[in-house]
């Protein structure tokens, strides 16, 4: 077992109660920084510890911090991105129902650091129960005197407030996230300006995931350098892996970054292997945005070295044999799964997802679902496939904001890796649209 | 209510919850409590927000009427139409469907004898599919107002759920949660 | 401030201009289309994507080239900047494949479309469209409606370029319509049945680069290019009172603001100059109004006549300017 930042008492009986999460040291941090430590020393501590944003871009945290900008007179806030909606992830979702002053404590410890004195936690809004679990222990921390004026006597100032939204996948997007908060339509902003200048209520603003904010508790607790031995390379830390699919023991494990693959999905402590005793066909390792990679690939990069669990690792080798990282969502694919499906599946969210504001993302993900859509049910053509690839690139780059990558990567991955499974459901629609049928030729990867 | 009379009122526990929402924003950015206080109108309001809602909450947050129904028009958790007691909003999305979704899904529709969107005749159950739910571990679930049911991957476990909501009554969680918040003092 | 060369041509601008802005100062092929961006709505712009450009020199000061194609209508020039419009194979690619894009939902009912002649959509797919189109599926539709006694939107036309919600906003006060749904489901809409009637609300029609928003007082009435469009004011106590009138003979067919050669409006007009106006007594005339665009109006043989020069319907313009000179 490696070590645990986030997870270590998430286990404890009651732990979602103040009383019983200060018994197992919480809010230590709190005390820590606002006592001892200047704002600037805990972004210094930050930046040491290498901490990147684990919402699926793996921006360093610290740095973005040291970007916001800091006019005189003008407030600042934090947002907590707790949005989590991409297909595949469910870590901040387990992490905030069963421990929600852990979040609690990195949001203190956090806006402290970035001289915000309102912050807000966004959660999606379907997840609502848990809305009432944070402001359950907000108003414990309000109590306890961990929020509101003068925080402990330091002097220090915050009030925190959960916000939910309203069914929006794009309102994970930062900015789209902001527009959200402000009561508007989730339609991403164009960019400059960035949040950390103009954010939330026109005011600098850092947006950072449930899972960034807290890892800063123990980064303060135990230094940023202790912080960057954990880990491998630019990676450093520890991950909250969702892991789903067809596997043994679906959930979220809190991983050092550095595992690897192999191990993770055939050891019992993880994954615990594929399920009904089937062989492992494909992966989507870090949420349904990033490329898939079939068996050959993501047990083993294309030099063959092992392929692990980290930023860098995953990413080996670029979008043509290597993947993402993204917000740590391990999706596994049995045999007996069905890429076209899958890919149709994943094209279908996108579609419904985008924002409609800019028109390749509008157009390109509607136009991408109903080809796939004709794919999978035996009406394609041979020239639908190139069609996809081309449309994907028409999308890719081109838009206001990520999702429209988001949208096209998947599709194009599938393509690129599993052409023969589209070629076959096209050539033989008859047999490709039978009940259960799934295609078993030679997986190989094909040069696109 | 809304569908029967042209009047809209909130009860006084759903407009105290209300004021604590707008009192979260800073002076001038009152509607940023739309969503907030959309949801709270839905759940007021037997599941859904009509049009003399919409222009009510539009009142309340000193914006205009069309202010809200871009907004609730563009989030998928507010129902634009009357609906069924239990709204079934039941997960498809890719990592659900590798668990089963699409059999269960499957099995809802035989059972209630209605498809996506659709109400049974005797205004038990409303299906309507919905993109991820966080829940990718625990698939194939769905979603009932505030509740998530998980692990739905045989008839028998959705039939049992099906019996379950007949008999479970409807509550009002946003009122729970009020009382829960004077009992803290808030 | 600051010095930025497109497409090879060196301009100085403003400081805090974009790139379009910068462009348009140039004029001619270094200038991106824009079907979004509206020069007087505040907010407009970054969403159609049309304009896309490359930065290939971010600035003297930091000359790395920006990764991503940028919006060239929100991206402000930098001292030093190097930009590629129609020289950049990429820009042109990329352009490309938003047209098509921008087309697989669009109806091609053109011969039937108020807008025709004048249309910046019809415009832009001729310029930097292809032919056929790849897109086999189902398009979006709506039905029709009317948004009170003047306006009638044809939502299947709309490109969601949202000039018209920015003009309802910021021009004709209180709003009433506005984008409903998302994702390509999305609609410009009242969603009750409302009706639009602010005093400046008939500049939706105006701004509209497409079909979607037309004048309920002209439809059908004739083809764009069969009318004479002349310069006109009066004493309007609501507005400036300078508008185009669009006539045939002595009838005035439609009255709509002027707009320069981007489409742009110079002054927003109000509905009774618009809609209730249809009297060439009610006006007093200046003269032609000169059409600089790239549509069949522009072939602007009707302004022939005032300058007093042969008629030559459709002649190339450049002949046609020489003829003038002469």
């Amino acid at each position: 077992m490696g070590i645990k930042i986030l997870t270590e008492h998430i286990n404890v009986l009651g732990i979602e109660k103040l009383e019983v999460y200060r018994k197992h040291g919480g809010y230590r941090s709190v005390e820590k920084a606002l006592k001892t430590m200047t704002p600037e020393e805990v972004v210094e501590e930050v930046k040491t510890a290498g901490l990147r944003g684990r919402g699926g871009a793996g921006f360093p945290a610290g740095m973005k911090w040291s970007f916001l900008a800091k006019p005189e007179g003008v407030p600042r806030y934090l947002v907590c991105n707790a949005d989590e909606s991409e297909p595949g992830t469910f870590k901040d979702r387990y992490f905030m129902e069963r421990t929600p002053h852990s979040l609690i404590e990195g949001m203190i410890t956090s806006s402290y650091a970035l001289g915000a004195n309102t912050s807000y936690i966004y959660i999606r809004g379907e997840l609502m129960f848990i809305l009432r679990i944070l402001e359950k222990a907000i108003a414990e921390a309000y109590a306890a005197g961990l929020l509101g004026k003068n925080i402990l006597g330091s002097g220090y100032d915050l009030d925190l407030h959960v916000h939910p939204g309203g069914g929006a996948y794009i309102c994970g997007e930062e900015t789209a996230l902001l527009e959200s908060l402000e009561g508007k339509r989730g339609n991403p902003r164009n960019k400059p300006p960035f949040p950390a200048v103009k954010g939330l209520f026109a005011s600098p603003t850092v947006v950072n995931n449930v899972e960034t904010i807290s890892s800063v508790p123990w980064i303060v607790n135990n230094t940023g350098a202790e912080y960057a031995k954990i880990g491998v390379g630019r990676s450093t830390g520890t991950k909250m892996i969702s892991a789903s699919g067809n596997i043994n023991n679906p959930g979220v494990y809190e991983i050092e970054l550095g595992v690897p693959v192999e191990e993770f999905i055939y050891s019992d402590e993880y994954c615990g292997g594929i399920w009904k005793g089937r062989e492992l066909k494909a992966v989507v390792p870090g949420g349904s945005s990033v490329p898939i990679l079939p068996k050959e690939l993501i047990l083993k990069t294309a030099a063959g070295e092992h392929r692990l669990m980290s930023y860098e690792s995953l990413s080996e080798g670029g979008f043509v044999t290597g993947s993402m990282m993204g917000s740590g969502a391990f999706i596994v694919f049995d045999e007996e799964q069905c890429i076209v499906r899958n890919t149709w599946n994943y094209a279908r969210f996108y579609h419904h997802e985008s924002c409609g504001q800019c028109s390749p993302c509008r157009e390109g993900t509607g136009w991408m679902e109903k080809v796939l859509h004709r794919i999978e049910h035996g009406h394609g053509h041979q020239q639908d496939i190139d069609l996809l690839v081309s449309v994907a690139k028409q999308i890719e780059g081109n838009t206001i904001c990520p999702l429209g990558d988001a949208a096209a990567w998947p599709v194009a991955a599938a393509i690129r890796h599993f052409r023969d499974e589209f070629e076959w459901h096209i050539r033989y629609p008859k047999e490709a649209t039978a009940q259960g049928a799934v295609y078993r030729g030679q997986l190989t990867t094909v040069e696109v | 209510m809304a569908e029967t009379t042209n009047e809209v009122k909130f009860s006084d526990a759903a407009m105290a919850d209300i004021q604590r929402y707008v009192s979260h924003y800073p002076e001038g950015w009152q509607k940023s409590a739309i969503l907030p206080v959309l949801h709270i109108a839905q759940a007021e309001f037997g599941g859904w927000v009509s049009p003399e809602v919409m222009d009510k909450v539009a009142e309340l947050l000193n914006i205009t009427p069309i202010e809200v129904y871009e907004v609730a028009t563009f989030y998928t958790m507010f129902n634009l139409k009357p609906v069924g007691r239990h709204v079934l909003e039941v997960c498809r999305t890719g990592p659900c469907c590798l668990r089963g979704a699409d059999q269960m899904i499957e099995t809802l529709k035989q059972k209630l004898n209605i498809t996506e969107g659709e109400t049974t005749a005797d205004g038990m159950f409303t299906l309507k599919t919905v993109e991820c739910l966080a829940s990718c571990g625990t698939g194939p679930m769905l979603q009932v107002r505030e509740k998530y049911y998980e692990n739905l991957d045989s008839e028998e476990r959705v039939d049992a759920f099906l019996e379950m909501m007949r008999q479970s009554e409807v509550e009002t969680p946003f009122h729970k949660a009020i009382y829960q918040h004077k009992a803290q003092g808030l | 401030m600051a010095k930025v060369t497109i497409d090879g041509v060196e301009i100085e601008v403003e400081d805090g201009s974009t790139i379009l802005q910068a462009a348009r100062k140039i004029g001619g092929h270094v200038v991106p289309p824009a079907m979004c961006y509206y020069g007087p709505l505040k907010g407009s712009g970054g969403k159609c994507r049309v304009c896309l450009v490359k930065v290939t020199q971010g600035s003297t000061k930091d000359p790395r080239p920006m990764p991503k194609l940028v919006a060239s209508c929100i991206t402000q020039v930098q001292d030093g900047m190097v930009v590629e419009n129609s020289t950049n194979e990429n820009v042109l690619t990329a352009r490309k494949g938003i047209v098509e894009m921008l087309l697989i939902n669009h109806p091609l009912d053109c011969p039937v479309c108020d807008q025709a002649g004048e249309c910046n959509l019809q415009d832009l797919s001729f310029e930097h469209g292809v032919s056929a189109t790849r897109y086999e599926e189902e398009r979006r539709t709506f039905n029709k409606v009317d948004l009170g006694p003047y306006i009638q939107l044809h939502m299947t036309r709309c490109i969601l370029c949202y000039r018209c919600v920015y003009t309802a906003d910021q021009i004709a006060g209180k709003r009433v319509h506005g984008v409903l749904g998302r994702g390509d489901t999305a609609e410009i809409g009242t969603y009750i049945e409302n009706v639009v009637d602010q005093d400046f609300s008939g500049n939706v029609i105006d701004v509209c680069p497409v079909g979607a928003l037309t004048d309920k007082t002209f439809r059908f009435k004739n083809r764009v290019w069969f009318t004479k469009p002349l310069d006109a004011h009066r004493n309007c106590p609501t507005c400036s009172g300078k508008v185009s009138l669009w006539t045939r003979g002595n009838q005035v067919l439609r009255v709509t603001a002027r707009k320069d050669k981007y489409n742009e409006v110079e002054e927003f007009i109000c509905n009774t100059c618009r809609f209730d106006k249809k009297e060439m007594s009610d006006w007093t005339i200046e003269g032609p109004r000169h059409i600089d665009r790239g549509s069949v109006i522009s072939a602007n043989h009707y302004e022939l006549p005032v300058v007093n020069v042969p008629i030559v319907p459709n002649l190339p313009k450049s002949i046609r300017t020489s003829l003038q000179k002469n």
